[in-house]
């Protein structure tokens, strides 16, 4: 089982008290009515879906039922680093993915 | 708020009140699953500026560390979220009526009898509640006095830590029949 560091709980807890809510920082627009249907689509449909590194939102919803983003590798579904929602999003990420973990 | 508290009360006199799961219990080597009796229940969200006040309403300090809980002449506070506790009184005095005299902004929301607690004790207790409850549930991990919502089986639970080898569980009502299954079976595989 995967281990999830909560950043509201301040510690690792097992993946069974998460669930994943789709790509992080993906911005609404403040004039929803003046979008081009072009415009609306990348908005509503289109993610990025990479090999690798994958920012997401998750909750952790049998915990502190709070959301927040994670830092993901597609590849090797190892959660590089965790932090608050609305925090914005990481300029560098952490070199050893485990070095996070044990912290 | 306080009156309708007061009136609950008064009609639960009359009313005959028969609690789901009321005096099942099973004992099995190390282990003892029980059903509490039933107690006043309250959700509560409320920001960092309102703390203090509702803290002092209630009588007790509303735990801020994840985790934690605080406990007081049988009323207890249990973190849940950033801005959300979960209050049980065990002594019968009602916490919704202390926190409608606040001012300070905050939800305070009567849940007496959306739960069932169950008690779990015993040595075999953590390694009962573990057959479906992923957290790490030794002494270092989840001290006396450690609460958190988890997940038991295919539910989900609040876990309270009460003693050394005592918890105390809460459960959705309409969930609590599948949760003292799921205990008893658990108890007698860590009873073996």
């Amino acid at each position: 089982m995967l281990l999830i560091r909560c950043p509201y709980c301040e510690e690792e807890r097992p993946e069974l008290e998460f669930r994943n809510a789709g790509e992080a920082h993906i911005a609404r627009s403040a004039n929803m009515a003046g979008e081009s249907d072009d415009d609306f689509e990348k908005f509503f449909f289109i993610r990025s879906n990479p090999k690798g590194i994958i920012y997401e939102r998750w909750r952790h919803i049998h915990g502190c039922a709070r959301f927040f983003n994670a830092v993901r590798d597609t590849v090797t579904d190892k959660f590089v680093m965790t932090y608050k929602a609305g925090e914005p999003k990481p300029s560098k990420l952490p070199k050893n993915s485990n070095e996070m973990a044990s912290k | 708020m306080a009156k309708a508290a007061a009136k609950t009360s008064a009609s639960a006199d009359a009313a005959e009140r028969r609690p789901a799961q009321a005096g099942r219990s099973v004992s099995a080597k190390n282990i003892e699953v029980k059903v509490l009796p039933p107690a006043e229940r309250m959700s509560l969200r409320a920001s960092e500026a309102s703390v203090a006040a509702l803290s002092k309403a209630l009588g007790l300090t509303l735990p801020k560390l994840p985790k934690t809980s605080a406990s007081k002449a049988g009323r207890t506070a249990l973190w849940l979220g950033p801005d959300e506790w979960f209050v049980i009184d065990e002594a019968g005095k009602d916490p919704l009526a202390d926190c409608a005299k606040v001012t300070a902004l905050h939800s305070a929301v009567g849940i007496s009898h959306r739960n069932v607690a169950f008690a779990v004790t015993g040595p075999a207790a953590a390694a009962a509640i573990n057959a479906g409850c992923p957290q790490d549930l030794s002494l270092e991990a989840f001290p006396v006095g450690a609460a958190s919502r988890t997940i038991l089986g295919k539910c989900e639970i609040v876990l309270l830590r009460t003693a050394d080898d005592a918890f105390r569980l809460e459960c959705w009502r309409s969930f609590s029949d599948y949760v003292f299954t799921f205990l008893s079976e658990a108890a007698s595989d860590a009873a073996a």
